[in-house]
């Protein structure tokens, strides 16, 4: 797996009724860079997600991956394209076990023929057999094999959180949108996190974007960090440079005259 | 407690992995294999009606229960199966070629009806479901020519590859054996990507359609499976009355397989098998009931809908995992003892859901 491409998002603007949720908003994100979006509540961060995840019709501006214009595919075929995503409360299917889930995230890699799957002929066996297989190598990357089995309804917060990754990991994505990957976690599970963020990063290579309120987090994985407010851009740059920007600072906490 | 010690993935694939299960379900079939050995024939063609509102149950729930797609008006494709066989056989088409036509049309059907549907949530998807269905009985009853309209229509006697099935005992064997295929392919599909699929439309669209499933067309494809095993129920229902009527096919019938489908327990195949039994002990406790009862009650000519009503309110607020909960909740109690606790089967609050995008 390799990633190769560069998501580049180009003057992207949404109106929500009369108001403007982003507004003219343009980054690049390099493959194999992990790229923090900040921003106080309501800056429009998850909404960038979901305009590239195409939740969103977007009222001006290009989404680009690589050679695919994403404005012009539909929800489902974003997956195709390596970017795969998790969302801030967790969007797991609840009446179906760890398992069910994590295959459902190799859905797109799979052939689905309602004829031979009523009749589970031997190549959907062999297929099935195959996807446990990644799905399995995944459940070892995470640490979740005690929780296999087991309902989505019967798991404590920080699992399902860890579930939500790995589903989304087990669609081999090149690149991944994390939506809040540490928000409600303890400070030992974030540092968990952390830690997953950089072997998913290192081991298997995959571009990541993130939106994170956890500063230290952002801090520890981030090579780069994009801050908005107001669905405004206000800086691009290294974590130390954002922070350091006298806009984003007055963004946080206010004007200092 | 039987702990499972699993080696290979294919263990993941057994339908039935305990022992407990396994001797369960083979004491089941058994029994109803040799049923025609001890039971006398009214109460035989009353086990295959069972077996018949089980598939049309199993048909509802890929839609209902694991789909999560409202439906009041499946006792339609019960109608367009019941009917467009009886038709087919009477211009002498045979039973297997009916049965794979009539089958492809209810698909058929059903996928339009999804298509249409696919865009609606909740209420508005039962009004619609129940619209179509009050549509496909005014058409049966309109098309005297076709149907013969509220006159009925007589079923042709059950015959296949040339052989009369019309004994008790064979066409009990029929109803059998369509059944046992229905739980069979039902549950291959709950183990592989389309029933994956269906599960991951019901519980939660949006992440569904980030991970690439295609939930419009998942709908289509469910309504179109469901109508088909529906319409399936309806091939051996039109064999078991003999006799059709529109009005069969009706608001009470759809009621009806909704009341199984609620009361067995959503989203488990098994939860339709129960249900069916569950409904057709009904009219045995209802007839009793008329007996006891002051004749001003007991003779009031709504009581069957009124109690259907009743009992799928009460199951919602009781036992919203209907019997197969409670199934559970006893195998657990034995498969535990002593250390079982009420509180053992008490629902986690579902942690928070905002931004719901629809």
């Amino acid at each position: 797996m390799s990633a190769a491409a560069t998501l580049s998002v180009r003057n992207l603007s949404i109106m929500f009724g009369g108001v403007h949720a982003v507004e003219d908003v343009s980054f690049d994100v390099e493959p194999g860079e992990v790229f923090a979006i900040i921003g106080p509540n309501g800056a429009g961060k998850s909404t960038i997600f979901n305009l590239i995840s195409r939740l969103y019709e977007p009222s001006a501006g290009s989404i680009r991956y690589g050679d695919h214009d994403l404005l012009s595919l539909p929800a489902h075929k974003i997956v195709n394209t390596g970017i795969a995503r998790t969302f801030q409360n967790i969007e797991l299917f609840e009446q179906a076990t760890v398992l069910q889930n994590l295959l459902v995230g190799r859905h797109c890699h799979m052939k689905r023929n309602p004829i031979t799957n009523f009749f589970f002929t031997p190549g959907v066996r062999k297929s099935e057999l195959e996807h446990r297989r990644k799905v399995e190598d995944v459940i070892d990357l995470l640490e979740i094999a005690q929780y296999r089995d087991e309902r989505i309804a019967d798991l404590p917060y920080g699992a399902r959180k860890n579930v939500e990754l790995a589903r989304a990991l087990c669609a081999e994505p090149e690149l991944l949108l994390l939506d809040e990957p540490a928000s409600g976690l303890n400070n030992e599970e974030t540092d968990d996190v952390g830690f997953w963020l950089e072997d998913i990063k290192h081991d298997l290579g995959v571009t990541l974007v993130m939106v994170e309120h956890d500063m230290n987090l952002v801090g520890q994985v981030a090579d780069r960090v994009m801050a908005i407010n107001d669905g405004c851009l206000l800086a691009i740059g290294t974590p130390d440079e954002v922070r350091d920007n006298a806009d984003v600072q007055q963004a946080y906490l206010g004007v200092s005259e | 407690m039987q702990v499972l010690f699993k080696t290979a993935y294919n263990d993941d694939l057994k339908f039935l992995a305990k022992t407990g299960e396994k001797v369960r379900v083979g004491l089941v079939v058994v029994f109803l294999l040799a049923a025609p050995l001890f039971l006398q024939n009214y109460y035989l063609a009353e086990l295959g009606l069972l077996l018949v509102y089980a598939i049309a149950g199993i048909g509802l729930m890929i839609l209902t229960g694991h789909t999560g797609q409202v439906s009041f008006g499946h006792a339609a494709f019960l109608g367009i199966g019941a009917y467009c066989h009886s038709i087919l056989m009477a211009k002498g088409v045979p039973f297997s070629v009916s049965l794979v036509l009539t089958t492809t049309l209810c698909a058929i059907v059903g996928m339009i009806l999804g298509r249409s549907a696919s865009k609606m949530h909740g209420f508005y998807l039962a009004i619609a479901t129940l619209a179509f269905l009050i549509l496909v009985e005014t058409l049966i009853g309109e098309w005297h020519s076709l149907t013969g309209g509220h006159a009925g229509f007589a079923v042709p006697s059950l015959k296949i590859f040339g052989v009369s099935m019309t004994a008790v005992w064979k066409q009990y064997y029929v109803d059998l054996f369509f059944l046992l295929a229905v739980v069979l392919g039902a549950a291959n599909l709950f183990r592989s990507p389309t029933g994956r699929s269906f599960l991951a439309v019901r519980d939660s669209e949006l992440s569904a359609r980030s991970l690439g499933v295609n939930v419009e067309w998942v709908k289509i494809q469910s309504f179109g499976i469901s109508a088909a095993i529906t319409g399936l129920a309806g091939i051996l229902l039109a064999h078991h009355l003999t006799y059709l009527a529109p009005d069969v096919f009706g608001v009470l019938e759809s009621l009806k397989l909704m009341l199984m489908i609620v009361v067995g327990g959503l989203g488990t195949i098994l939860g339709a098998i129960f249900g069916a039994i569950f409904v057709s002990l009904l009219p045995v406790a209802l007839s009793f009931l008329k007996d006891v009862l002051p004749a001003g009650i007991g003779q009031q000519a709504g009581l069957e809908p009124l109690l259907f009503g009743l009992i799928i309110v009460l199951f919602i607020v009781f036992e919203p995992q209907g019997i197969y909960g409670r199934w559970m909740k006893i195998r657990f109690f034995f498969e535990t003892f002593p250390y079982y606790r009420k509180s053992s089967f008490v629902r986690q609050k579902s942690y928070l859901k905002t931004e719901r995008m629809r």
